[in-house]
């Protein structure tokens, strides 16, 4: 069976160029232009998936995004879940099959190539249909820049599956004509394949490009598979076209059954006859265009239901010279079939929502039109108001956007005349006179029709058997009713209890018809009850589409220290602090972590050892501000500071908690260069400027951010001294005349640095500072003068141990919001005499004088060989009672002292400084383990080690 | 993704901006003269209305610079911006 319902002639596919294809394990074959889905019907392949509840096979019904019910997997090129047939388009090769409603992912990563693209325009047209082309070359011709949008291989929209004419000439021509005149226009971007999925705010909408699926094997696998469209417009053009409405009733799901207008674009796009035997079920004029296009094909149409009373001389004609009986007042009821529909209940509606004896007909194809539903999602995602139209049956526009408006058939103008005119005002109304000048007038061949039927279920669906509201969901008219049995009034409610609409085609055909049924059964109207949110995406995009370059390496910006080729060089293991890659420790072959932390802690306490501090924040304050403004951040005086000097300074905010903590060094009169935590660089930039800019305008002060340019090289031991006078021999580094907590100028290398007597770690220390341009130089002169001293290069990982041994906190981890100066025991770095500063009237107010605060300080473990979680509850008990436990606090570091030869850990303690040389207990793996509370500082109470 | 107008840079993505609470909240001139809850209002309360806000944003990723606006906190709708030494625009 080859494409014994493929015509012989006519459809858009390219004959020339057949396709294989696998589904479900049988190859077929197909043309290029086809879809999945017309490649399976020109098969005869109807039955193509089962359903998620039920396993009933279900099949195509519908030809577009719309389709609740043919939903496959992609297995190969490379494995994609649940698609819908109907918008896959074929290509050679493909491996399908299809789902019982749930599909599953691959088990490697994507290989394809995904991007994004922002574009910016005048006018977004989104839709290749007639309004969409009308409004996209009337806004070419007026010189706008123009994107035009459609998700089609090719443009035309409806035309493409109908026998239209425009100006005496098939339509498709006219669509040829206005396409070659776009591709004219420098300023136009004209998208096929590109679904407009999201309206956002101020214009701002999102396409998924498909570029090289439909390409197979002869794609290039470096082009980009899926492209997402950023698109800022000015002004948008929603020019979506309708959704046909099915009908309900018992045994609608069968495969063969399916929306009339899609049997027709079956036909007239792809060449592809839906069936043999048909029956047309319409409550409207619209449907007949497909019955009596399929009969001219070929197709027998066995019946016409109508359901209403009478229909116009034109249509009873149509049906007259094709020899179709047509049935008005009559409805479907049911439906038989095994893998399929076979047959089909006619019965005529008698009066009082009831339905005759039904007639059964033999046919193998069920045509279904309740009407159309304007497609307005994204017209509703853009915020547009709808309003009920009594007289489709359907929601509408209700107004124009603020910078857009719906056209054509989903602005419920379903005519072709209407669209065409839509579509060139819109572009008119968007860009002014220019635009309307270039609007033409075209002749159609317009049919006036009769007024549809609203119909949502035919009476009595679902009261013996099963009629769907929702294919995909498996929700019947009954779940409906037992919702609204249950109580729920709302169409949100009610979706949620049934599921109605959560499937991947998202209730394109089932939301109105759901409220319809609701408002039958409430007896309100369906204006009142209104129809649930529309939402993007308007179809599937995958994650990887979103995700686009910002895959594996490109996640996020990677930020790497001068040092950093070196360190990798020396095998360190490094750790990530935010964006930053810092070197954790450098093992030696065969060392463990805790033997490399060990060994570098004994280099900087009893020799000497450096590290790559560069990661600190660096801000450069300049103005003559600059003393005042730093005096009223930070909770010390800064403005006393003498030019030569360093001090270390503690800034909170408003509320008196502690925000971030660092070195200041005045360079000059009015000019300081201070150090964050690496961490919050740039949230105490902000915050400073937050300042400065809105409560202290008239202090004149520019803040730079200085961190990348500075390399920071702590050179950490008692034998610091001497390495630093190896590498600047003129420079006197006693400690009389380079004392602590001062800088001075000098060259190392050849290159000027600037070298601060600070430290981290208790130790004598001096930072060296340069340029991160000459790091490495100044770095390698450093390893070479610490040679003969046993200089080791250390990690962050020691640099926690030093500080913590020293009791010195890292705000961010010793610290949270909730802790202030005084609670870290540093009330010396709080300024008595200064009038006011950020944070200073906190500090009085009943709250922070509690003496029962979480205070810093240290534990250490009964058992010196038990290392505390950090985390770890502090609790007042040696058993631990039962729940709740009252918790004093928790351990915020805790480490190995290899200089000590012991465990401790800093933690917050509630009233911890009154409790030092108390027992408390943090349970491990439930069993409380005792620990002294200590003072914080572990090694070198005295401070006798910072001058060498 | 909305835009807001920069009043330096004009339009520009939401991403770039943060937002810094309520405006015209001025620091006390004398805050150690301030009760507890005088100093509680000033750090701790906002009002929170629905409807038109007087806000502080910064454009963080563009000019860095802070700028007040009144914003409609029923739509998210940017009714005026202004640079903090301008007055508060009067909207109806
Ligand atoms: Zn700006």
């Amino acid at each position: 069976m080859t494409n014994s319902f493929r015509t012989s002639t006519g459809g858009r596919v390219n004959r020339e160029l057949p396709l294989s294809f696998q589904f479900d394990g049988t190859p077929y074959s197909g043309y290029a232009g086809d879809t999945l889905a017309s490649a399976l019907l020109a098969n005869g392949k109807h039955d193509i998936a089962s359903s998620i509840k039920f396993g009933r096979p279900r099949g195509v019904f519908a030809a577009g995004p719309e389709d609740p019910s043919g939903v496959i997997q992609i297995e190969e090129p490379f494995p994609e879940p649940m698609l819908m047939a109907s918008t896959v388009e074929l290509y050679d090769g493909l491996v399908a099959s299809g789902l019982p409603g749930q599909g599953w992912l691959a088990d490697r990563p994507d290989p394809a190539r995904y991007d994004a693209v922002h574009h910016h325009c005048d006018l977004l047209v989104v839709g290749a249909g007639p309004a969409g082309l009308s409004a996209a070359l009337t806004g070419a011709r007026a010189g706008a820049r123009v994107v035009l949008v459609d998700s089609l291989s090719e443009a035309g929209g409806s035309l493409l599956g109908s026998t239209e004419v425009i100006d005496g000439r098939p339509a498709l021509e006219w669509v040829e004509s206005v396409t070659a005149e776009l591709d004219e226009h420098p300023d136009v971007l004209h998208l096929q394949r590109a679904t407009a999925f999201g309206c956002y705010d101020d214009g701002f909408a999102l396409a998924l490009e498909n570029r090289t699926d439909h390409l197979g094997g002869a794609a290039d696998p470096d082009d980009t598979r899926q492209r997402v469209w950023r698109i800022r417009a000015q002004y948008l053009v929603i020019a979506t076209g309708a959704h046909e409405r099915p009908v309900v009733f018992n045994d609608n799901d069968r495969p063969g059954i399916m929306l009339a207008a899609s049997a027709r674009t079956f036909l007239h796009r792809f060449g592809v006859l839906a069936g043999g035997r048909a029956v047309l079920f319409t409550t409207n004029d619209s449907a007949y265009a497909a019955a009596f296009d399929l009969s001219d094909a070929g197709v027998t149409i066995v019946a016409v239901a109508d359901s209403r009373a009478q229909v116009s001389e034109r249509l009873q004609d149509g049906c007259v010279r094709r020899g179709i009986a047509l049935h008005t007042g009559h409805v479907v009821s049911g439906t038989d079939g095994d893998r399929r529909v076979e047959s089909v209940d006619i019965a005529a509606l008698t009066g009082d929502n009831e339905v005759g004896q039904a007639e059964r007909v033999a046919a193998d194809l069920l045509l279904v039109s309740g009407g159309w539903n304007p497609a307005v999602h994204l017209f509703s995602q853009a915020r547009g108001r709808l309003r009920y139209d009594d007289g489709i049956g359907a929601f509408v526009p209700a107004e124009d956007l603020e910078q857009g408006r719906a056209v054509g058939a989903a602005a419920g103008h379903f005519g072709l005349a209407d669209a065409l005119r839509d579509g060139a005002s819109a572009a008119a109304a968007a860009l002014g006179p220019t635009a309307t000048a270039a609007v033409t007038e075209h002749q159609v061949d317009d049919l006036v029709e009769a007024p549809s039927a609203v119909l949502w279920s035919v009476p009595g669906s679902g009261e013996t058997g099963m009629a769907f509201v929702d294919l995909q969901r498996d929700a019947t008219t009954q779940d409906v009713l037992r919702a609204v049995g249950a109580g729920l009034r709302s169409v949100e409610h009610v979706k949620r209890y049934t599921t109605i609409g959560t499937g991947l085609d998202q209730g394109k055909t089932s939301g109105v018809v759901t409220s319809g049924i609701i408002a039958d059964a409430l007896g309100v109207g369906v204006a009142e009850l209104g129809v649930t949110t529309y939402r993007p995406p308007y179809t599937p995009v995958a994650f990887a589409a979103l995700a686009g370059r910002n895959r594996g390496q490109l996640l996020d910006p990677v930020r790497l220290t001068p040092t950093h080729v070196w360190a990798l060089t020396r095998g360190a293991e490094f750790e990530n602090v935010g964006q930053w890659k810092r070197a954790w420790y450098f093992p030696r072959e065969g060392e463990s972590m805790d033997g490399a932390v060990a060994r570098e802690c004994r280099a900087a306490r009893e020799g000497v050892a450096f590290m790559d501090g560069s990661t600190l924040g660096k801000i450069d304050v300049q103005g003559p501000g600059a003393g005042e403004l730093l005096d009223r951040i930070y909770t010390n005086m800064m403005s006393t500071l003498k030019v030569g000097r360093a001090r270390y300074g503690v800034m909170c905010g408003a509320d008196g908690m502690v925000v971030d903590d660092g070195t200041v060094i005045r360079l000059a009169d009015e000019h300081f260069l201070l150090t964050t935590t690496t961490g919050n660089a740039a949230s105490v930039l902000e915050t400073m400027e937050e300042w400065l800019q809105t409560e202290w305008p008239e202090l004149r002060v520019h803040l730079t951010s200085v961190t990348e340019h500075w390399a920071t090289f702590p050179v950490v031991g008692p034998k610091s001294r001497e390495v630093i006078a190896a590498l600047v021999p003129d420079l006197d580094v006693s400690n009389d005349a380079f004392g602590f907590m001062t800088w001075r100028d000098a060259e190392i290398a050849g290159v000027p640095v600037r070298i601060v007597r600070i430290s981290f770690s208790g130790e004598l220390a001096y930072e060296v500072n340069v340029s991160a341009w000459h790091a490495m130089a100044v770095w390698r002169a450093i390893a070479e003068a610490g040679r003969p001293h046993g200089i080791t290069p250390y990690g962050t990982e020691t640099m926690h141990v030093l500080r913590a041994e020293k009791g010195f906190p890292i705000i961010g981890q010793d610290t949270d919001a909730t802790m202030t100066p005084q609670d870290l025991g540093m009330s010396w770095v709080v300024s008595k005499k200064k009038e006011d500063f950020v944070g200073k009237r906190s500090f009085t107010r009943l709250e922070n004088q509690r003496e029962d605060r979480k205070q810093l300080v240290g534990l250490l473990p009964q058992d010196p060989s038990v290392l505390l979680p950090e985390g770890g509850q502090v609790i007042e008990t040696a058993d631990l009672p039962e729940a709740p436990v009252r918790m004093l606090g928790h351990v915020t570091s805790s480490y190995h002292s290899a200089t000590s030869g012991c465990t401790f850990a800093l933690a917050v303690v509630r009233g911890g400084r009154d409790r030092l040389g108390e027992t408390l207990y943090v349970p491990m793996n439930g069993t409380p383990v005792p620990v002294t509370v200590s003072d914080t500082v572990l090694y070198d109470k005295e401070g006798a080690r910072r001058d060498g | 993704m909305q835009l807001i107008p920069c009043p330096w840079c004009g339009p520009r993505e939401e991403v770039e901006f943060h937002y810094g609470g309520q405006a015209h909240v001025a620091y006390p001139a004398a805050p150690a003269d301030l009760s507890d809850r005088e100093w509680a209002e000033y750090v701790f309360f906002r009002d929170n209305p629905k409807g038109l806000f007087a806000e502080r944003w910064v454009h963080s990723t563009g000019c860095r610079r802070w700028f007040n606006a009144i914003r409609d906190t029923g739509t998210h709708d940017f009714r005026a911006v202004y640079r903090p030494n301008e007055p508060k625009p009067v909207i109806s």
